[in-house]
């Protein structure tokens, strides 16, 4: 897929190069998962911005990834609901049960763990969303069963 | 004919509510159904998802709550074939009946007045309550002088959080020289405990696009208003695209509105994941595609904001307000609330409420009200400690200090902030030490380094917390943590800098004591703090092995009837034993 082609900047209210950077990386996460080397050699040569303008931005936000995620993405909510109805025991049942700390994958590549500022679903704490789905009102054996559910059967079912 | 609408914002989806529309619309398409099924945002009960709402021919409105798909066939049988409603599942209806008829009856509802009452993908809904009335007045008009007065005389200030003026920042955007200005909308709800900006943009997306339209028209040279909102709230970002779709199809935004020459086009720019980028000076950063870092105010984006064009900056529940002021009067918005805060405002109410969810209250409320009147008090009716406003820039207001008012001034002197909407509610379980200790955590990782003691103060401020909620708190940890938090406030280009240590100030202020148990007596009075407990089993012990099984580390001994121990060299306090044990025998002090 050419990166370049669906991003048309004519419009000159978003004028100038770097106005579209932010939109470029993000296309390109959608793309590949995460922000690749190449794409990023890539935007540098289609747009003319400094490579270490790019990396500069990329690094910043925390959306950006720079290593491979797994097929399913768990994000544990710790916001302040959160933290206070217990997301640590709901993290830490997630690393018992993967075997992985926080910010890592699963050497299957299927579960990648991570802890999240806030989901915005504060009443429903403590909440976890498993790549586009969320789950509320957890307990630690809650998790363990919802991803084993997720291994087994696929995230259709599991997120019945 | 029965209409039926079932609350699809995210809290509803995340509790089952999708399973539950699918459900009754296997229903509603049969013959004779006898109703008519319809969608709608955030009725705001978020403890209550799914909530469902039957509406009859004469205005009659009741709300169920919990509504899981096996309920579907008896509310159908009973309420739509019947007549005769669930009376045990209602929690709420504009008759008599509804167990939690306190929780809506009690709020006044401006910003929120189409929520959960609207689809939010229609159009046509949103034309059927006023919609796009007021821009259309506005149009007519032809006094943006006027508009913008009248906004000032309504006393609207800024939502986000700061609590500025609007009306004041328009007529500086206005009086600004340039060609090209623009306006922004800050949909960055960043604040952990915060999702009131996100159940508008869910709930009523056309509010917003309509306040921004006016904004635009109030201050002149503006064609291209932008909202900067979280990728985090990917059903936000789908609504405000269809939203704006159906706006500009209709001639309500693009060019020529309503066949004038006002032309107002608006984009979304996604953020992507940096809290500091809530900043105004930094979102706008990071809308030019640079790092989110804020720059020195003077030049105020009013007179040097986007691409150094005059911008005007205001959050998503501001620009709701504007329509309903528009048509209503300044007078209407004025006369409620307190001298120097007028109108309503949206909060978000989380942690040990027993109703937790969106409630919007005039200004002027007492904290007291809020948390017991509406949202019922603490859950399983333990005690009530403090509220934490305003999130990582804001403050504790303990039990005390229950009957200080909502506004602005009167938030500001206990130490707290409005702040933009979160209100997390904390019992006697709730460690303050460790509340100060999360806040610092979530602004040190999301400070953006710019000034240094932002940058290498939090940090230091974060150690020092962090060793103390683990019993190795030293006496002078807490001047440290004072002088050190004076110096991050005084030393810091933005806000996030600037209110950072107020989380860690006013639980010192408020809850000294505390921290000194923490650092002398290495005790935590909330039992919260894991390294600062110790577990022992009393002679309530049946000894029924189910702690010893549940002991990972082989720490308790002991055999079938008899009382089990718990080895202390062993013991890593994780606390599963006193999780598990089902007759108080586990003590932990």
């Amino acid at each position: 897929m050419d990166l370049h082609r669906k991003y048309d900047f004519k419009n000159h209210h978003f004028a100038g190069e770097e106005g579209r950077l932010i939109p470029l990386l993000q296309q390109a996460q959608a793309m590949d998962g995460y922000i690749t080397r190449d794409r990023i050699h890539e935007i540098h040569k289609n747009s003319g911005i400094p490579l270490t303008h790019i990396y500069g931005v990329a690094t910043f936000y925390s959306q950006f990834r720079f290593k491979p995620v797994g097929k399913y993405m768990i994000r544990v909510c710790h916001g302040t609901a959160c933290h206070v109805s217990g997301a640590k025991d709901i993290t830490e049942a997630c690393q018992d049960h993967l075997a992985i700390p926080s910010g890592e994958t699963t050497a299957d590549r299927l579960f990648t763990l991570e802890t999240v500022a806030c989901l915005g679903c504060c009443s429903l704490a403590p909440v976890i969303m498993i790549n586009n789905d969320t789950f509320g009102n957890l307990s630690p054996k809650d998790v363990k069963k919802i991803i084993n559910r997720y291994k087994k059967e696929g995230p259709k079912e599991a997120a019945q | 004919m029965m209409k039926i609408l079932v609350g699809l914002g995210t809290c509803g989806i995340a509790a089952g509510a999708e399973e539950t529309y699918r459900k009754l619309s296997t229903h509603s398409q049969a013959d004779g159904a006898g109703f008519q099924l319809g969608k709608t945002g955030c009725i705001g009960m978020c403890y209550r998802e799914p909530l469902v709402e039957v509406r009859d021919d004469k205005g009659a409105r009741f709300t169920y709550g919990a509504v899981s798909p096996d309920k579907v066939d008896r509310i159908l049988e009973e309420h739509i074939k019947g007549g005769k409603p669930v009376d045990e599942w209602l929690v709420w209806s504009n008759d008599t009946v509804g167990s939690d008829k306190p929780y809506l009856d009690n709020q006044s509802r401006i910003v929120l007045r189409n929520c959960g009452t609207i689809d939010p993908e229609s159009l046509e809904d949103y034309l059927a309550v006023e919609g796009y009335q007021a821009l259309k007045r506005v149009l007519d008009n032809k006094d943006p002088e006027g508009l913008i007065t009248q906004i000032i005389e309504s006393g609207l200030r800024g939502r986000g959080g700061a609590g500025f003026l609007s009306g004041m920042k328009w007529r500086f955007a206005r009086m600004a020289a340039g060609k090209r200005k623009y306006v922004i909308c800050n949909a960055d709800e960043g604040d952990p405990g915060a999702f009131m900006d996100r159940s508008v943009l869910e709930s009523d997306p056309h509010s917003v696009l309509e306040g921004m339209a006016i904004a635009a028209y109030a201050i002149g040279n503006v064609s291209v208003g932008i909202i900067y909102v979280r990728a985090e709230y990917p059903k936000a970002i789908e609504r405000l695209n269809i939203a704006i779709k159906q706006a500009e199809e209709r001639g309500l935004l693009g060019d020529k509105i309503f066949g004038t020459d006002f032309e107002f086009h608006v984009k979304l720019k996604e953020g992507a994941g940096a809290f500091v980028c809530g900043e105004e000076t930094a979102l706008m950063q990071s809308v030019e595609g640079k790092r989110g870092m804020p720059k020195v105010r003077p030049p105020f984006p009013a007179t040097k904001g986007l691409w150094d064009c005059p911008t005007n900056i205001n959050n998503v529940e501001t620009y709701a307000n504007v329509p309903w002021i528009v048509l209503k009067g300044a007078g209407a918005f004025n006369s409620m609330g307190t001298e120097n805060s007028k109108g309503s405002k949206v909060f978000a109410m989380a942690g040990k409420v027993k109703r937790g969810g969106l409630v919007e209250v005039p200004m002027g409320i007492t904290i007291r009200e809020i948390v017991f009147g509406i949202c019922g008090g603490i859950k399983e009716d333990k005690k009530f400690k403090a509220v934490q406003m305003g999130g990582p820039s804001g403050g504790c207001i303990p039990a005390e200090l229950q009957n200080t008012i909502i506004d602005y001034e009167s938030i500001n002197k206990t130490g707290a902030i409005m702040g933009s909407g979160g209100l997390v509610v904390m019992d006697e379980t709730t460690c303050m030490v460790d509340v100060a200790r999360f806040f610092l955590d979530f602004t040190q990782r999301e400070s953006c380094g710019k000034c240094t003691f932002c940058r290498i103060g939090s940090k230091r401020m974060l150690e020092v917390l962090t060793r103390i909620t683990e019993g190795k708190g030293r006496e002078t940890d807490i001047d440290l943590l004072l002088d050190l938090a004076q110096r991050v406030k005084n030393t810091s280009l933005c806000g996030l800098g600037q209110t950072a240590p107020n989380p860690v100030l006013t639980t010192i202020k408020y809850f000294r004591s505390e921290y000194e148990a923490h650092i002398s007596n290495k005790k935590c009075p909330a039992h919260s703090c894991n390294q600062l407990l110790t577990y022992s089993i009393n002679d309530l012990c049946t000894g029924c092995l189910l702690c010893k099984r549940a002991c990972k580390f082989d720490a308790i001994s002991g055999e079938k009837k008899v009382k089990h121990v718990i080895d202390m060299s062993k013991c890593t306090k994780c606390g599963e034993c006193f999780k598990v044990c089902n007759f108080h025998a586990v003590a932990r002090d």
